[in-house]
This record gives C-alpha cells, structure tokens and sequence, in this order.
C-alpha cells in the first residue's frame, strides 16, 4: 500500500483509461508538466503510466494519475503542504533542465530517467499571472 | 546450454480476472525455469493468491513477488531483469507493461489475452514481441503460440 491511499484525496475521475485520465488532468488543471513513468511523489508513490505522463497543479492542490490493474486509472487530487512542495519541484526541475537543454541542442533520448523531460513539458500560461 | 541460460526472467501478471492468466504463469515459469533461466512471477495479491495455491509446494514458480514492490525496486535500480512477458487484458495491464518498459532494461513480451485482446494490442506503443490469443477460459493456442517464442529463445 502507497502513501496515498492513507492520505486525504479527492476522486476526479475512476476506473476508466489512461488516456482519458491523462486529459483530463490536461484539462482540468492550471499547470500541467509531463514526467516519466515511475516519477515519485509525494513520500513513496511512483506514479504507472504511459508517456507523457501528466501531472497538473490547481491552486495548491496536485493532480496525478493513480492505476491499479484490477480497477484501471483514476485521477486523484491532494491539496495540503505536501502538495505545495511537489507542485514546487515540478516547477524547480523544468527550470533546471531548461538551461541545459539549450546548451545541448536537443532533448534528452532515454526515458529511462524517472525525471521530467523538458520535451513533454508543456504549461499552459495562466491568463491572470 | 545457451548464451541466456542463466538470465533473469520476469513475469508480470496483472488482474486475474481472465483464468488463463494463472495457467499460462505456471506454465511458463516452469519451462522457462527448465531452459535454464532465472524466473521470478510478479503479481498482485489476488493473482498470486491463486498461483500459490494452484502450486502450493512451489514446484512451478521458485520466486514469488510483489508486483508494485518489484517496480519500485527496478525504478530505485534495486534489480532489474533482461527478459519481462507481461500478461495484459485490460488497459491497466498495458499501461503497467508500458511503465516496465520504460523503467527496466528487459526486452519486452506482451502476453495479450482476453476478449478484447486484438483492439489492446494495437494501443501498445513501446517496443515489444506481441503474443495475442482472443482467449479467455482455454489457455491451449496462448501455450501454443508461447512454446513457438520460448523455442526462439532457447535457439
């Protein structure tokens, strides 16, 4: 058992596909960054999935895909100070990897690395900021 | 004696709701186990619920694991395998077999089952030997078309 099912969620969507899970955090969040399977979050989830992976931010709270083989994917919220600091390094490593990407000239080629890749990331600009 | 004799094979079940998953575990631990391979059957807790008691004396399958333990350990470089099949009959299977891929070394088989299994192969994106059988309750043409890529393997 994962931390997350002992911790205080909100159910966005269940037992339906990855893809659908997937957009709907794409639609439904203010930030959305991509990161690759096995990514973890929070104190020991390693988020299942297929690339790009999505990972939204709504105000303070996170949004992330959460896949059991018998009950298919779900889209989970968790809004508390845990969260704040997740939804904080997503934004801190897309900043870090930008430079050195720049530097390189193109994206990284493994997806073995559980890291976010500045070639899926893609945020929507928020209209108010 | 061949070059992967030795080699380390994981089996990946998912959600045992289809029967010929728990037959086609034990069958292939146990001939890939006499070609000389390392095997190691991953699985949920119902999954390998029904695999300890159809092979309670563990003459089938030697090691037996956590399915979501054993990704967190390949993801944390804890171990990891040269050889995963990873048994699928929904999206969750398939989405659990991408994570493997893409977090493991192995080289990939996609045991693919089910009555929908044609439609879910084709939504399988990583690079992997596809074995597909329509199947559900009669394990006998998924055995067959296995024995033909384990005999690859053995050559």
């Amino acid at each position: 058992m994962s931390c997350i099912e002992q911790m205080k969620y909100k159910i966005h969507l269940e037992r339906t596909s990855f893809k659908e899970a997937r957009e709907y955090i794409e639609q439904n969040s203010d930030e959305v960054h991509y990161v690759s399977p096995g990514y973890k979050i929070f104190k020991d989830y390693y988020i299942i999935g297929i690339p790009p992976i999505a990972v939204g931010a709504k105000g303070n709270a996170l949004l992330f895909t959460y896949t059991k083989p018998c009950h298919g994917s779900f889209v989970l919220s968790i809004d508390n100070e845990d969260s704040v600091k997740e939804i904080n390094r997503l934004r801190e490593s897309e900043k870090e990897k930008e430079p050195a990407l720049l530097k390189k000239g193109k994206p990284p080629e493994s997806s073995k690395a559980p890291a976010a890749s500045y070639q899926d990331i893609w945020k929507k600009q928020d209209p108010e900021s | 004696m061949n070059f992967m004799t030795g080699a380390k094979v994981l089996l990946m079940m998912g959600c045992p709701e289809i029967p010929i998953q728990t037959s086609i575990a034990l069958y292939l631990s146990h001939k890939l186990t006499k070609l000389g391979f390392d095997v190691t059957v991953a699985g949920t807790t119902a999954a390998s619920k029904l695999l300890k008691v159809s092979d309670s004396d563990g003459y089938y399958v030697k090691k037996l694991v956590d399915l979501d333990k054993t990704i967190v350990d390949i993801i944390e470089k804890r171990t990891d395998f040269d050889m995963c099949f990873a048994f699928m009959h929904n999206d969750a299977g398939m989405t659990y077999a991408t994570t493997m891929s893409s977090i493991s070394q192995a080289r990939m088989y996609s045991i693919v089952f089910g009555r929908n299994a044609e439609a879910l192969a084709e939504t399988i994106e990583f690079d992997c030997e596809k074995i597909v059988a329509q199947d559900v309750h009669n394990p006998v043409r998924l055995k067959n078309k296995l024995d033909k890529v384990m005999e690859e393997i053995a050559r």
